[in-house]
């Protein structure tokens, strides 16, 4: 396995989020996790990432075997963990084109290998970048300023393609998304699955799962996960609702 | 842009030791007494060999300066200076040189470790250039004299007059009568006027008409003697048409005193001339508790003198104690236009108290002011600005746009700006933003993978990009490492 959350604890701001959240994540496993509005699913996301102000008070997650709550943010980025966030932030005046370079280089220095020219970075940056339908334009542009919805959620995937996280945690991707936004980001998500890659796809509603199709569900509720099984789960959440999960958490 | 990967490069080679140019020359030198009197007024005037005019002009100043009051309306507070216990003038006893062999090997050593080319050969001979790359002739001041001064001949033969104050006043008097003291006058402001009496070298630069210069003109500045004050004056004129880039760095070695820099620098513009004056300052800033560093006082203003002239100031400022300077523009001739674009770092317990002034006397004059202001430590920033328009200047534009950012939470940022239209027609914007650096777009560029430093110079480096943009080349490199140099310990 690559990522084992035990009897996971947070509180942000003296208030409990997480409340004892177990879970597992296989190697190459597209894992979903849906839920309520509340539920502490984006609080999840930002805790694995290593984000200020998040307090663990029990538990521990593990990424090989390795507890990585003690590591900061980009210590756990060089270790291949990637959060692609519900709200990009805007950087003014760092063209995208330098923010990838940048951050790719850093983890490769940190991992000890060399790093990229810029002919082959360009190369690189160029080939995935036209995947994702992002325009040279838009990689002179200064990281997300100015950016629609759907171009900053594009320009997260196509870090992620950059940067070939082993651990990808996907923050509500589809909000804000039209459909034909969400088809071009979901493509490139796709295009990302491996057997060496673990991706968890935080989501509100069944849609997105369409075009990612998981490999497993897990329900979270109340701060932890209430209910896990297949891809058949969201449809029936679809259908039913989160109010039946209210009781099971209490 | 790969000059921000070459800033996160250098954050990452920097020592414990942040300031590297904080080492002493071992030379002799010449002092002139200690203190300051009609004496010492006259003995820099005699080793000079000045005309005479000129020891008037100094001794005039120095009796003016008596009835003086060091001012006090900046936002900076520091002890108050003994102008009898400093040395105001020290030179290396070598001089009076014939070329560049003759130079103390160790004063050239200093400037190479400083980085600046001295020896032109290198350059002529030098390595494939990459295309684009402009050569610079370069002016040496160290101490109280300038001691190198390269492709002077090449400079001569396209007309232009490029050397050390003092050589001037013996081969070009005229011109030097004609322009000193015509842009900061004698009487302008304590430490100018103190500046006036016993400056004791600097550059100057006269560009003929419609020469357009043929490199970068560029001074450095060095001061190595302890307890010494350096007072250089720059004067730089560009004939009807002319044109002229000129570039100033500054370094001194590390001292637990405090050393007082108090340059005056004059440009003067006729019809149709421009001059671009580009400064990165990085005058050892004291160490973090904030004992010693540079005082930093300086007078600097252009005079568009001429229609359709232009003055364009760039500075990047990261060094210093303390700071005190309004780089000026006077916008006389009609249609002329006057630029300020500034980066003021600070960090440590660094006071900063820089601006500008465009003062519009002619019609349809346009100025436009770009300030960036960082604080980070226990560090205080403000911006000063003056924007005036006078009766006559009709149809006078203005824009000003002043950001400031803040790192941590014991700095201070402020700004203050004075606007005065005496003239309905004129049209002044301002702009101004004081904004912390945000905790998000810090996670969110170490959750890509860069270490703390690296995501707040690449920050910061967004911030200050506008800026960079009007620097020569080689200076924005400079400029950028200097940038993440002196933000080395503000994150943590």
């Amino acid at each position: 396995m690559l990522l084992e959350i035990k009897n996971l604890h947070v509180e942000v701001e003296d208030k409990k989020i997480l409340n004892g959240l177990t879970l597992t994540v296989e190697k190459g496993q597209v894992a979903a996790i849906m839920g309520p509005n509340g539920s502490g699913k984006s609080t999840l996301a930002y805790v694995l990432a290593g984000k200020d102000n998040y307090k663990v008070t029990e538990g521990d997650a593990l990424l090989d075997g390795e507890s990585i709550l003690d590591m900061a943010p980009d210590v756990r980025a060089t270790k291949g963990v990637f959060l692609a966030f519900q709200y990009p932030v805007e950087v003014p005046g760092v063209a995208t084109m330098t923010f990838l370079r940048t951050a790719l280089n850093a983890q490769r220095k940190t991992r000890g290998e060399a790093e990229f020219s810029t002919p082959d970075f360009m190369k690189l940056v160029r080939d995935t970048a036209g995947h994702l339908g992002v325009s040279q334009e838009m990689l002179r542009r200064a990281v997300n300023v100015g950016f629609s919805g759907g171009e900053k959620k594009r320009n997260e995937i196509l870090q992620m393609a950059i940067l070939q996280p082993r651990l990808a945690v996907l923050d509500e991707t589809d909000s804000g998304l039209d459909i034909d936004a969400l088809k071009i980001v979901a493509e490139g998500v796709n295009r990302l699955r491996s057997p060496e890659r673990s991706m968890i796809v935080i989501t509100h509603y069944q849609r997105l799962l369409e075009f990612i199709v998981p490999d497993v569900v897990h329900v979270m509720a109340k701060g932890k996960v209430v209910k896990s099984g297949g891809k058949e789960l969201a449809l029936e959440l679809e259908a039913k609702g989160y109010a039946q999960y209210a009781d099971e958490a209490a | 842009m790969p000059a921000a990967q070459e800033t996160v490069e250098q954050v990452r080679r920097i020592d414990v030791d942040q300031y590297k140019y904080g080492f002493v020359t071992d030379i002799e030198s010449e002092k002139a007494p200690i203190g300051l009197s009609e004496d010492t007024v006259r003995f820099i005037s005699a080793k000079k060999n000045e005309p005479k005019w000129m020891l008037e002009w100094r001794l005039e100043a120095y009796r003016r300066w008596l009835t003086m009051r060091e001012p006090t309306w900046a936002r900076v507070d520091y002890p108050k200076i003994d102008y009898q216990n400093a040395y105001y003038f020290s030179a290396p006893k070598k001089n009076a040189l014939a070329s560049l062999d003759e130079v103390d090997p160790e004063i050239l050593l200093t400037y190479e470790k400083l980085g600046i080319p001295l020896r032109e050969q290198e350059i002529l001979a030098g390595v494939v250039r990459p295309e684009g790359e402009r050569r610079i002739a370069v002016d040496a001041v160290f101490d109280s004299v300038s001691v190198a001064t390269t492709f002077k001949e090449e400079l001569k033969r396209a007309g232009v007059i490029f050397m050390p104050m003092s050589e001037a006043l013996q081969e070009h008097p005229e011109l030097v009568k004609k322009y000193l003291g015509s842009v900061v006058p004698v009487t302008d402001n304590f430490f100018a006027t103190l500046n006036s009496a016993v400056f004791s070298d600097g550059s100057f630069v006269y560009v003929p008409p419609g020469v357009r210069c043929p490199m970068e003109l560029s001074t450095y500045f060095r001061i190595n003697e302890a307890n010494t004050g350096q007072f250089e004056r720059t004067l730089i004129i560009a004939d009807k048409g002319a044109y002229v880039s000129y570039l100033e760095g500054c370094t001194a070695p590390m001292r637990d005193e405090n050393q007082l820099h108090a340059a005056v620098v004059e440009l003067v513009t006729h019809d149709d001339a421009e001059i671009k004056y580009s400064t990165v300052q990085n005058w050892y800033p004291g160490d973090a508790d904030g004992k010693g560093g540079i005082f930093n006082f300086v007078t600097k203003r252009g005079d568009c003198r001429g229609a359709r002239s232009k003055i364009s100031w760039t500075q990047v400022e990261t060094g210093s104690a303390i700071t005190w300077k309004y780089p000026s523009c006077i916008l006389r001739g009609d249609n002329s236009r006057g630029e300020f674009y500034s980066i003021a770092i600070s960090n440590g317990r660094q006071q900063v108290d820089s601006g500008t002034k465009m003062i519009h006397l002619g019609k349809n004059t346009t100025s436009r002011i770009i300030s960036k202001g960082i604080s980070a430590g226990k560090s205080n920033n403000t911006y000063r600005g003056l924007v005036t328009a006078h009766r006559k200047a009709t149809n006078a534009r203005n824009f000003t746009n002043c950001d400031s950012l803040l790192i941590g939470n014991q700095c201070g940022a402020h700004t203050v700006p004075y606007i005065e239209a005496k003239n309905s027609s004129a049209v002044f914007e301002h702009e101004a933003s004081t904004s912390k650096i945000s905790e998000d777009m810090l996670f969110y560029c170490r959750q890509r993978g860069m270490s703390a430093e690296e995501a707040t110079a690449l920050v910061v480096n967004g911030f200050v990009k506008d800026v960079l943009q009007q620097l020569p080349m080689e200076f924005a490199v400079e400029a950028q490492k200097l940038i993440s140099i002196s933000l080395e310990g503000s994150v943590g």
